[in-house]
């Protein structure tokens, strides 16, 4: 019998996790994916934001507004990529100039610190490559760029050092209630929990309705992406951001936390786990972000990818508990952004439901990670000299070493393919997007996890990557 | 402290280390990321190789070697399985390898880091990211130097010469090529290719055409394919439906610059490598760059025989001292894409100057000219041009002296 189930781990299960994991608590996360951070924490725009923009007096603005301190602490201690950069809202005519002012409004409202109205002439200043158009803009200096899949995973790994229990390919198919609590049955097995907590993202309506009456429905909703070289990642230097409207924060141009430049999203609804790119939406993506950036080289492009919003029927997040059973759903931005302050949340809220937290005598709540291309030569000659591993780059492109890659599969969270690897040490991260490194990042996870080739995946179980040559 | 250190054993780093040592330098050192020297020939086993430069046909690890064993008689330093990470401007190269990370420092060096291959992000395909989805070269390495399939029903994307050879290695190791698509009207690799690795085997070209979306949650499950118009805009009504495993993409190579552009030298955006002067010589004294790393060739003889001359010039530039002067600049003219060099010293003490260049569409009877202003200064006839196919002119550097600016440009004869 565990206290807490987890279900769905994403940024949101993962911050819950590893807040609940200094707790004298027996806690399991079940993953229905091969690995954390597989849903709509992999594929956003990345931004921690400085919460101007979710109406006063709403859950996002003050968890928002909350996590912004905290999840610089997080970073800080868990060695979590993030660099805080500061956000630009442009105006592009009087009646936007009036929005970005009704912005500025709310942000004092829900206590954003620092915000302040540019002129053209200051933000032209400030970010030389926008549009000569710009009428005004809203600064906000508090927003973050982050790796979010790396935040996922520091606090996946740090809840699973400290004893919490992850099960992945582990799918919740049905919930029924017991005396005790609940009796979970996750992939083949069932478990017990007293608790249960609903993080499971596009799907949170489906495990919501396993539960409780019908209450909300997830609405996805997908963005695409491009992503370009970092030849390209000096072309902003803020967050880029034009006046956000119902579907969404607008198209954004931003550097990203690791170099490069991330511009997107459009909002198109979608089907629930439909990541696809369209050719209509990367055209929509690429219009809108010339209109902030005109001298964006499209041609240094290296990936587009699309993500999910887990909109829902609800205009707030629902965060909500009822006879045990706690949905955490409908996160959609600034979801990222308030994940720590969520878990703050929901651990106070499990407390008011009568759940005894006590904190566990010693746990772990640091965690570091190699990462050469970051170091001095110093430090460099000195971790090849330690460990000869070290000294072979396996991604050029990112300088991504062998000792890293081995770095990352003995880490609490095992990664079993290609992708996990790259979201662990961002090996095939670069301009030739595996293009060399792939085949090599295959044969290390084979040897180390004593397999062939042919079962390392790309991604998804199921993705394989090469097959058996026939005689 | 080295006369010379070499960055990348393939083709290029090869020709040029040995002609270097044939020049008379003695303390070269080459830096090879692999565990063997050679580069991508080593898994380019089908022949074609040498034909120019040893008049013979070899296969690509057969062409490295001839290089490597020449290579093996002389002097030359090599170390392996080393990955250079930075070179100053003063020549400093620091280099990670298991045998320690440190920095060394060279009189003059050579860059002979070759190109990578496009991928689906440079040209934007949209749809699902499921696996099998592959550059030629990477399916090429896991099938050669592996021995592992990347797929059973296979699409390429692109006429590039290593899509053209992996459509003729992959049917032959049992997959089925169900096509080859080519955005622009016309083939981006060698005739010879078309006919040996396409037509030979009744597998379709379909020029003007493009993939425009990717389908497959897990592993590629199928392709949509569309005829595009001249500004190559897919045509609605156009599309045609594949069944396939694996997508080969052979769209393009882009040299290997991070290192140049991180040492601060010049780059050409037309090349993406570095301007070179006609003894391969960059923006920096005494650092040359040859091969794929500068602009991408189709014939690896070209490539020995260019970097032949690096090499040879960084001798002579740690022998004698660099070549000093002003220089005669090489404008791209009429359907010319680019050329190498881009730059010539005047006082050069070459007599002959080899210029390649691509031209920007097909040519039938054709000619080059080679012109200042008005002035005519060489024309070259030629009875066929196309992107794919590299040309070359020799022009007598007497003939160039007088100018600052000579054109070379292209045109239906």
């Amino acid at each position: 019998m565990y206290d807490v189930a987890i279900i769905g781990c994403g940024v949101i299960g993962s911050s819950i996790a590893y807040r609940l994991s200094k707790f004298n608590l027996k806690t399991v996360v079940l993953e229905k994916e091969n690995d954390v951070a597989m849903g709509c924490t992999r594929a956003n725009s990345a931004i921690i934001h400085a919460g101007y923009d979710p109406a006063e007096g709403t859950l996002m603005a003050k968890l928002n507004v909350r996590s912004v301190d905290l999840t610089k602490e997080l970073c800080e201690k868990l060695d979590v990529p993030y660099a805080q950069i500061g956000s630009l809202v442009l105006a592009f005519s009087d009646e936007e100039s009036e929005h970005v002012r009704r912005l500025y409004d709310r942000g004092v409202t829900n206590g954003v610190p620092g915000l302040r109205i540019l002129s053209y002439d200051e933000a032209k200043a400030m970010e030389p490559n926008i549009a000569d158009n710009v009428t005004c803009a809203l600064y906000a200096p508090t927003a973050a760029v982050i790796n979010p899949w790396e935040y996922a995973l520091a606090l996946a790994e740090t809840a699973v050092t400290n004893g919490v229990e992850l099960r992945l390919e582990a799918e919740v198919k049905s919930i029924a209630k017991t005396d005790a609590g609940f009796a979970i049955t996750a992939g083949e097995d069932t478990i017990e929990a007293k608790y249960v907590i609903n993080c499971a993202g596009a799907e949170a309506d489906v495990i919501h309705d396993m539960v409780l009456p019908h209450a909300f429905e997830i609405l996805p909703s997908k963005g695409a992406y491009y992503l370009l070289d970092k030849s390209e990642g000096t072309r902003t230097k803020h967050v880029v951001f034009q006046c956000p409207t119902k579907v969404g924060k607008g198209v954004l141009v931003s550097p990203t936390v690791h170099g490069n430049l991330i511009v997107g999203p459009n909002a198109a609804d979608c089907a629930v786990g439909d990541t696809s790119a369209g050719a209509d939406d990367l055209a929509f993506v690429r219009k809108m972000a010339v209109k902030s950036v005109p001298s964006i080289d499209f041609r240094q492009n290296i990936r587009n990818f699309a993500g999910v919003r887990p909109n829902s029927t609800n205009d707030d997040f629902i965060i909500h508990m009822q006879d045990g059973f706690c949905d955490v759903a409908g996160i959609k931005s600034p979801g990222l952004a308030s994940a720590a302050g969520i878990a703050e949340y929901v651990e106070q809220m499990l407390t008011d439901n009568g759940v005894v937290l006590t904190e566990k005598a010693s746990y772990t709540d640091t965690r570091t990670q190699p990462r050469f291309k970051e170091m001095s030569h110093e430090a460099r000659a000195e971790i090849v000299k330690k460990d000869p591993k070290f000294g072979r780059v396996i991604c050029r492109c990112e300088t991504i070493t062998e000792g890293e890659i081995i770095d990352s599969i003995r880490r609490p969270i095992v990664p079993r393919t290609v992708d996990a690897i790259k979201r662990r040490c961002c090996a095939g991260m670069g301009r030739c997007q595996g293009g060399f490194c792939g085949p090599r990042v295959v044969e290390i996870l084979a040897r180390e996890l004593g397999v062939s080739r042919q079962d390392i995946d790309k991604d998804k179980t199921g993705s394989y990557i090469v097959r058996e040559r026939e005689d | 402290m080295y006369d010379l250190a070499v960055i990348g054993g393939g083709p290029a780093g090869l020709a040029a280390a040995y002609s270097a040592y044939e020049k008379g330098l003695r303390n070269i050192i080459i830096l090879e990321r692999d565990k063997e020297l050679g580069g991508i020939l080593n898994q380019c086993i089908h022949n074609g190789f040498g034909l120019h430069r040893f008049k013979e046909e070899l296969s690509g690890p057969e062409y490295a070697h001839r290089y490597i064993e020449m290579v093996q008689d002389t002097s030359v330093e090599v170390k392996l399985d080393t990955m250079v990470i930075e070179i100053t401007p003063d020549k400093k190269i620091f280099l990670d390898s298991p045998s320690g990370y440190e920095c060394i420092e060279a009189k003059s060096i050579v860059l002979s880091m070759g190109c990578r291959e496009r991928t689906r992000g440079a040209i934007s395909i949209p749809g699902t990211r499921p696996s099998g989805v592959f550059t030629a070269g990477a399916a090429q390495r896991y099938l050669n130097m592996e021995g592992l399939m990347a797929g059973k029903r296979v699409v390429i994307l692109g006429s590039g010469d290593i899509g053209l050879i992996m459509a003729r290695r992959m049917t032959l190791e049992g997959a089925k090529v169900l096509a080859c698509v080519e955005v622009m009207p016309y083939s981006g690799g060698l005739t010879r290719n078309i006919v040996q690795c396409l037509n030979d085997f009744d597998i379709p070209l379909y020029l003007s055409h493009t993939v425009t979306e990717i389908r497959g949650d897990k592993r590629l499950e199928g392709l949509t394919v569309m005829e595009v118009d001249e500004n190559r805009r897919p045509i609605p009504g156009t599309e045609m439906e594949f069944d396939c495993d694996t997508l080969l993409l052979s769209v393009g190579l882009i040299p290997e610059n991070e290192l140049t552009r991180g040492a601060g030298i010049e780059m050409d955006p037309r090349t993406n490598g570095a301007y070179v002067f006609e003894n391969m010589e960059t923006s920096i004294e005494g650092v040359f760059a040859c091969g794929n790393v500068v602009h991408v060739h189709d014939l690896v003889d070209f490539v020995s025989a260019e970097s032949a001359r690096a090499g040879e010039a960084a001798a002579d530039y740690v022998l004698n001292g660099p070549v000093k002067g002003d220089y005669i600049r090489l404008v791209n003219g009429d359907a010319v894409g680019y050329t190498v060099p881009q730059k010539i010293h005047r006082d050069t003490v070459a007599d002959k100057i080899d210029v390649f260049f691509r031209v920007r569409s097909v040519f039938g009877k054709s000619q080059i000219v080679i012109s200042s202003g008005d002035t005519e200064i060489q024309v070259f006839k030629r009875p066929y041009m196309a992107p794919g196919e590299m040309e070359h002119i020799v022009i007598s550097a007497d003939k160039l002296k007088g100018f600052d600016t000579v054109t070379v440009s292209a045109k239906e004869a």
